[in-house]
């Protein structure tokens, strides 16, 4: 994959190599001269800023996102070539550059912040058909499952669309024949009536000079070619070999390594560090106390880490140093406790009268609910390359937002935007915890007081302590049933709310809702977790359900079913569900099957876990089936590897996944105490897609918030043991067991 | 210095004592295909081979491996144009997804094919255990070990693993 070094190319002139350039005018002006040179091969036609065309009749997609894995580069590629209908056998994509004139960071930087409106200046010079493809595409984040829905759907497919119209306009003015009786097909566009053939790479000059449609027609399902089929995912093969580069691997000529150790409490300053090298230390060339961290740099990495522990660092007392786990929930439920006598909690959602409606029901159910910290623990242990010099910064690392990066990095070291070059690379793994800067922005800091290049790599144990987290949480659920067992209040107080902001919604019909939150302060770094709030909410809202239905004496999917009958997707994930996993079937001794659906960006997932608990209260997740509506699968086989990864994710965090705090820092340090699923522990996966017809939904992310519901609902199934606290193996089983056996 | 042998090539590289092969073989050698994940010999992807074994490279001593024939990720294919078997069925299960942990994960798979060619699940699952995917391809990981012995006692000679 080859990467943009220089300023990217949007406007509209003419290289100087005699290529045509057809960008997207996100600011009008000369950028010709900006452009000359940039797309380096001679000859090839850009035909808007996401693919340009060989002479050779390649295609090449330029992809805005970051790749963890997830397929994005082969996803996006297919979906542009689709409408474009170019041969797939000559298709290559390059991930976009980050550059403020390809992206603008004021918009990004609103994008961060929440603040979804452009500023005016950008609204009036957006060109016409591209608006909706640059208002997505310009920010270059990759996170919120949003690559497919946002990028593909709006930018992609219209990209593709509107570069195809062009080359037919294009054939129709030089074969001088009517543009209906023309025929596009695998990067060739013929004439059967006067059997004239041609490449796209043979019209694209001439296309380039075509006015862009307005409103490029794009496929109906039924014609897609490439969409709705698995093709062998672009990335894999490198990552086969060994060869695919990751932020870990660059190697910079006359690159040094460093290494950290932030203080242990948030927030804590360094009170002293001899920065002295000692004479026995071997390749030590700085130590650096950073005012929050002390980093060594070395001539390798192992030899910074032996110096590192070898340091006596003193860090000052923070008001934090003596807090607990303990301390921080018992925290939580004052906080509660307060805001509910106050009457202070911040409404999410309300309709008709709970409070009326609970006290006149038959039966009220209430719990309380808790869940832990969760580092998110990618493979890749945070890294970042930087150099700074001549005023300048480089920055190499895998980013899930490298426009942030940029910014990060400017601001730090107060220079222009123009300044700073991020080269990308793959991501070991994003989870939400690469699209944070801080790790850049420490190996900025390092990198400024030496003159060379200096890869920054964090140990597990720095990445385990100094992750930014999902939250730790209490929260209270109440509901009343009439005689039938019919819901008729749901009451829920729950903490904090980031986003999305419907993750707190109860999908069920329930007549008097009253949802409510507030937000005490928290000393732990907050970060986003695979799936946001809905890690959090989907355990709540499917657990709770479950003991509303054990309530009710009803089926748990039959009594989801009966309450979700306004909602004809539900109804089908969830028939369909019944069906493959089985639902009816009797299971052995001691094991149980629970059943959670969710909708979470724009897709909706049920699964069912089938667990045996065994008589040392160990509990087996055997099977997970999975049904899920992302409304259209672009690519089947890699949205059912988003599902698996999903469930392991969301069940290592279910199973075992605790941060707990001690003395006002992490106690765990790496996957000896943090522990995550592996292959032994594993279940088989089987996933079942629906394509409902409905709008792409997210894959990333819609199967980790119902695994855990789905595996506590059926270990209740199989011991009658409700787990009301995550992790589970914090819940001791064993007693369940010989009780029911 | 220190002399190690490393996909049959000789490297000749100044090693701090305790210094841990994985950092040799990264940062000297400049083969960046063995990953660093945990330092600790808990997850894995630091997997290469000393004589034909599979070993944690970050918590091994380079010194202890003098002499020894290394194999990492970058050698195990039988030439520049064919892989080798594991690899190729990892292609055809597309098993990876951010790809970090795969080459811990093939090193271990040929390890363990190289020992025992036709595995059962449990066996698979025995010698799999130490390497963490957090992608959780691990269905995907057990599909292409499977593939990959049928594929091994389908070709009757020449089975290409080392």
């Amino acid at each position: 994959m080859k990467k943009w070094t220089r300023r990217a190319f949007i406007g509209t002139g003419i290289l100087a190599s005699g290529a045509l350039v057809i960008g997207v005018a996100i600011r009008p002006g000369n950028r010709s001269s900006k452009v000359a040179g940039l797309i380096a091969e001679e000859g090839e036609t850009v035909m808007n800023i996401w693919l340009k065309i060989s002479p050779d009749n390649t295609v090449t997609v330029i992809i805005p996102h970051a790749e963890m894995g997830q397929g994005v580069h082969t996803t996006l590629a297919m979906m542009l070539a689709d409408e474009l209908d170019a041969d797939w056998s000559k298709v290559k994509f390059m991930e976009a550059p980050a550059d403020k004139e390809y992206a603008n960071y004021v918009v990004a930087k609103g994008f961060i912040a929440g603040n979804k409106t452009f500023p005016k200046f950008l609204e009036e010079t957006i060109d016409g058909v591209f608006l909706t493809a640059v208002k997505t595409m310009n920010f270059q984040i990759t996170g919120g499952s949003a690559s497919v829905r946002f990028t593909g759907q709006q930018g992609m497919r219209i990209a593709g669309a509107a570069a195809k119209a062009m080359l037919l306009q294009a054939a129709a003015d030089t074969w001088k024949v009517p543009i209906e009786e023309l025929k596009a097909k695998k990067s060739t566009i013929s004439h059967p009536a006067s059997n004239q053939t041609a490449t796209y790479a043979e019209l694209a000059p001439a296309a380039a000079k075509v006015k862009a449609p307005k409103q490029p027609k794009l496929k109906t399902r039924d014609e897609f070619t490439l969409m709705g089929t698995s093709p062998a995912r672009l990335d894999i093969p490198a990552k086969v070999s060994g060869q695919a580069k990751f932020g870990m691997d660059m190697i910079v000529p006359n690159m040094k390594y460093a290494t950290i150790k932030a203080a242990p409490v948030f927030g804590a300053k360094v009170k002293s560090v001899d920065t002295s090298i000692p004479s026995d230390s071997e390749g030590v060339l700085k130590v650096l106390n950073l005012e929050n961290a002390v980093a060594v740099i070395a001539q390798g990495y192992w030899q910074a880490k032996s110096m590192l522990d070898r340091l006596a660092i003193k860090f000052e007392s923070t008001e934090n140093d003596g807090k607990s786990q303990e301390d921080i929930f018992n925290g939580y439920r004052l906080a509660m406790d307060k805001a509910l006598e106050e009457a202070s909690l911040s409404e999410h959602y309300q309709s008709g009268d709970a409070h009326s409606a609970l006290s006149g029901a038959e039966t009220v159910v209430e719990a309380e609910y808790q869940l832990p910290f969760l580092a998110h623990a990618t493979m890749e242990p945070m890294n970042c390359t930087a150099w700074v010099h001549d005023g300048k910064c480089e920055i190499w690392c895998g980013s899930q937002n490298p426009l942030g990066v940029m910014a990060a990095v400017a601001e730090l070291l107060d220079i222009s935007l123009d300044q700073v070059t991020v080269h990308n690379q793959l991501l070991g793994g994003g989870f939400g915890r690469r699209s944070e800067t801080d790790v850049i922005r420490q190996a900025v800091a390092i990198a400024k007081e030496v003159d060379f290049p200096v890869k920054l790599i964090w140990s597990r144990e720095e990445d385990t302590q100094h992750d930014l987290y999902r939250e730790a949480t209490i929260s209270r659920m109440k509901a009343g049933l009439d005689q039938s067992g019919n819901p008729v209040a749901y009451s829920h107080q729950f903490l904090f709310k980031h986003h999305p902001p419907e993750a707190a919604d109860l999908p069920y019909a329930v007549p008097n809702q009253l949802i409510q939150f507030t937000s005490p302060s928290s000393f732990v770094p907050w970060g986003n977790w695979r799936s946001v709030d809905h890690s959090v909410h989907g355990f709540l809202t499917e657990s709770f359900i479950d003991e509303l239905a054990f309530a009710a004496k009803k089926d748990p999917l039959a009594f989801r079913k009966s309450l979700t009958q306004d909602k004809p997707r539900f109804q089908k994930v969830l028939d369909l569900i019944q069906e493959k996993s089985d639902w009816d079937s009797p299971l052995p001794a001691n094991w149980g099957r629970g059943i959670a659906i969710a909708q979470s960006f724009g897709s909706i997932v049920a699964e069912v876990a089938e667990v045996e608990v065994n008589v040392e209260g160990k509990v087996k997740v055997h099977r997970v089936v999975c049904v899920a509506d992302p409304g259209f699968a672009i690519h089947p086989d890699g949205f059912t590897a988003q599902m698996e990864s999903g469930i392991i994710y969301g069940l290592a965090a279910a199973m075992t996944g605790e941060i707990t705090i001690e003395n006002g820092a992490v106690a765990q340090s790496n996957f000896h105490d943090y522990q995550v699923t592996r292959m032994n522990e594993a279940p088989k996966i089987e996933t079942h897609i629906i394509n409902s017809g409905n709008p792409p939904g997210g894959a990333g992310e819609p199967s980790t918030p119902v695994i855990a519901p789905a595996v506590t609902n059926a270990i209740f199934n199989a011991t009658g043991v409700r787990i009301r606290r995550l992790p589970i193996s914090k819940t001791d089983l064993r007693v369940s067991i010989r009780q029911t056996t | 210095m220190i002399n190690l042998t490393i996909n049959g090539k000789e490297y000749s590289v100044e090693a701090p004592a305790g210094m841990p092969l994985l950092w040799v073989i990264r940062e000297q050698c400049e083969l960046t295909g063995t990953k660093f994940g945990c330092g600790i010999a808990q997850c894995g992807a630091c997997t290469v081979h000393v004589d034909g074994k599979p070993i944690r490279s970050c918590i091994t001593p380079a010194t202890s491996v003098e002499g020894k024939k290394i194999t990492t990720i970058e050698g195990i294919a039988p030439d520049e144009n064919t892989l080798h078997i594991v690899q190729q069925a990892w292609i055809e299960e597309q098993t990876p997804q951010c790809g970090y942990c795969q080459s811990g994960q093939i090193m271990s798979a040929v390890a363990l094919l190289n020992e025992n060619p036709a595995p059962s699940d449990e066996e698979i699952e025995q010698a799999m255990s130490g390497n963490i995917c957090r992608c959780g391809m691990y269905g995907r990981i057990k599909s292409a070990i499977k593939r990959a012995s049928a594929a091994l006692q389908a070709s009757t000679s020449n089975p290409q693993l080392r």
